[in-house]
């Protein structure tokens, strides 16, 4: 069942911004940085905490969840550390996530080549 | 019938078409990414890793994963097909990370990979930041 909810969700998500992609002059970039701030105030208004629940794993994995994400961590730290927390807190959780890229992506550089 | 009619024929017959099979490609692209992400996150748990930790591991195993795809060159030929079912989850971070290292490594190792590795993925970073600390602050005026 945590399957079907999974790919159900992913793919709504997906299918939003492809319609968004098609119909509309934005461009992937627009898409994206929309798709951040609107999982921002999913989870501001505690709406996309509905959708942890129901999709588990796979509601963390569009980009959404990046806003949901750097929200929570930074309201976190406000009840935690108070005001610094808002500043030393928020890329507390999605460290991981660009941490990553950016080490997978260096080395990776240094080993492959551009295509032509 | 003159240029202007085949043209509004045109425009009316192909781009729904296109556009149907676009969304299609891309809800399943994203229901496979949702359910790859699922099983990675049960084989995990099984090994005795934490939900949290679990969670975390599959984020960059899927990461890890589209960089290296973007580096071996055939991410890019998938994100062309499919586009916003790739670019909508986190592969989608991991590709513009490592496409922009790749095309501007010929530039060098600082102005080049350097200054150039967020050029695509810098504004996801920026608004997300942004406007979480907005709505933070929001949160914590209006509700204490």
């Amino acid at each position: 069942m945590i399957y079907l909810n999974g790919a159900i969700f992913c793919g709504i998500i997906c299918l939003l911004g492809e319609l968004i992609l098609d119909n509309t002059k934005l461009t992937a970039g627009h898409i994206t940085s929309l798709f951040v701030v609107l999982g921002a105030i999913l989870s501001f208004f505690g709406i996309y905490d509905y959708f942890t629940e129901w999709a588990g794993v796979a509601s963390s994995v569009p980009i959404t969840s990046f806003g949901n994400l750097l929200y929570k961590a930074c309201i976190e730290g406000y009840y935690t550390k108070g005001a610094l927390g808002l500043f030393s807190n928020l890329l507390s959780t999605t460290s991981a996530g660009i941490c990553s890229a950016i080490i997978f992506a260096f080395f990776i550089t240094l080993f492959c080549k551009a295509k032509d | 019938m003159n240029k202007d009619d085949y043209k509004l024929l045109v425009k009316k017959y192909t781009p729904s078409e296109e556009r149907l099979k676009n969304a299609l490609m891309a809800f399943i692209t994203g229901a496979l990414i949702g359910i790859i992400s699922i099983i990675i996150f049960q084989i995990l748990t099984s090994y005795n890793i934490g939900d949290k930790e679990a969670n975390v591991w599959t984020i960059i195993i899927l990461i890890f994963l589209a960089s290296l795809f973007t580096g071996l060159g055939f991410f890019d030929n998938w994100v062309a097909k499919v586009r916003c079912g790739l670019i909508i989850p986190i592969t989608g971070f991991a590709h513009s990370v490592t496409s922009s290292a790749l095309d501007y490594k010929k530039d060098g190792l600082i102005t080049g990979l350097g200054a150039n590795v967020f050029k695509l993925a810098g504004s996801v970073i920026l608004y997300g930041i942004v406007s979480a600390f907005i709505l933070a602050v929001i949160k914590v005026v209006l509700y204490g």
